[in-house]
């Protein structure tokens, strides 16, 4: 970056004014941090009162809860970047304005919460932990961000998905010993998540820019360090490491997104859109 | 000044624990105080907590009841993180009079936590869930007196 050394930190949002091309990658970024998490805490939040039983669903929602958090998190360090009230940006936002993955959008199954839910637990189980890793990974990285304010922010919400990562590894590995239909829903599960999953490790249209401004390791690294934290858990059960991750319904990082996001959008800004003004 | 400041905080109380309050619980980062004007500096426990709002009322509302203060700030800060190692002995105290366990100092080889029941204070204890009522707090069974009971989850850096 131009008149910037490499290894210099950025520590307040006013000091972004002079590097407008390093603003827009960081706020790319914030973007798809924040909206991964918004949305699977969305996704999460449906299945109160639905888990498979009564600890789980004081669990699943302690987690949801936190990842909201997250998401308001990153909200509120663009807020203090100039780009609008973290309220409008988790609820205002049009679908194709969002950046989160299309694997976190896609709906917990058939049905819906309040009728004949026929959610699916073993998508929900594998979605959930192989986003928790890819999250720890990110998260890890940017403990070194260049951006201070949001290294102070990952290593925060690092000792929170200390916990998450721990329960859905748990279920993971429980769920895929087990003998029968159990082991076939998961690996179905895993076929379906890895369609997509290309989309959560992806970096978007603006990922080098990010690498090179010294916000976030690379796709590719982070990527490999994925593989190499799940290498073990496949090999001790048995299972074959995918080798591909997809995209095959687009990437949510550049827009492109699907009909499920945006029933979710019109379900949960329903209140939002009342009183856009309201205070809560 | 601090030091009335810092008395007025001890009575603003975590308002899911009522027993322990913002000081006990290290929340309270620093606290400067000129012209009349204090900003409070807290730390939150977790990130999602619902009582951080709360808390920042009380803190506004006790402080600008003081005399001698104008105008009373509260920020939120994310650096340095709250852990729970923050606590303070008196805090860990008062959590047992709750019926709450306070966080474990360390953990096993294999991350596994060692937690005196807060009521006979045996440590013939079985978790029961990591996650609780609470972001912030566990369920455990005491297998000596038969209770059940909560404790505070650890928060570490090295985690």
């Amino acid at each position: 970056m131009e008149g910037r050394d490499s290894a210099m930190k950025i520590t307040k949002p006013e000091e972004l004014k002079q590097y407008p091309e390093y603003q827009e990658a960081l706020v790319e970024l914030l973007f798809q941090l924040a909206d991964d998490d918004f949305i699977l805490a969305y996704r999460g939040s449906e299945w109160l009162g639905l888990a498979p039983h009564i600890e789980e669903d004081v669990a699943f929602s302690s987690i949801s809860q936190d990842t909201m958090g997250h998401a308001a998190m990153y909200y509120q360090l663009l807020e203090e970047i100039g780009m609008g009230r973290a309220d409008d940006l988790a609820h205002g936002r049009e679908a194709s304005e969002r950046r989160n993955a299309i694997l976190l959008e896609e709906v917990n199954g058939p049905g819906h919460y309040l009728q004949e839910p026929r959610y699916d637990w073993a998508f929900t189980v594998v979605r959930n932990y192989f986003y928790a890793q890819a999250k720890k990974v990110r998260i890890d990285s940017l403990k070194n961000c260049s951006y201070e304010p949001l290294a102070q922010v990952a290593i925060k919400i690092n000792m929170e998905l200390y916990y998450h990562l721990m329960h859905w590894k748990t279920w993971f590995v429980q769920l895929v010993n087990a003998q029968g239909e159990a082991r076939e829903r998961m690996i179905q599960a895993i076929e379906k998540v890895m369609d997509d999953f290309g989309g959560v490790l992806s970096l978007g249209n603006k990922g080098s820019k990010m690498v090179e401004f010294g916000l976030i390791d690379s796709e590719e690294v982070l990527t490999e360090r994925w593989i190499q934290a799940m290498k073990p858990v496949f090999e001790q059960a048995n299972l074959t490491m995918p080798n591909a991750f997809q995209m095959k319904r687009g990437n949510g990082r550049n827009g492109e997104h699907t009909s499920d996001l945006e029933s979710a959008i019109a379900t949960l800004s329903e209140v939002y859109r009342m009183d856009p003004l309201a205070a809560w | 000044m601090i030091e009335k400041i810092k008395t007025a905080l001890d009575a603003v109380k975590d308002p899911e624990i009522d027993s322990v309050s913002v000081l006990d619980l290290g929340m309270v980062e620093k606290v400067q105080f000129t012209n009349g004007e204090v900003v409070v500096q807290l730390l939150p426990t977790f990130i999602g907590c619902p009582a951080l709002d709360i808390i920042r009322q009380r803190v506004e509302q006790v402080l600008s009841s003081l005399e001698g203060i104008k105008r009373v700030t509260v920020e939120f800060i994310n650096h340095p993180p709250w852990t729970s190692e923050r606590i303070t002995e008196e805090g860990r105290e008062k959590l047992k009079e709750f019926g709450i366990a306070p966080p474990p100092k360390q953990m096993g080889p294999n991350g596994e936590w060692q937690i005196e029941c807060p009521y006979c204070t045996s440590t013939y204890t079985m978790m029961e869930n990591v996650f609780g009522p609470t972001a912030c707090r566990s369920i455990f069974y005491c297998k000596q007196c038969k209770n059940p009971f909560e404790a505070l989850k650890p928060i570490s850096i090295w985690m």
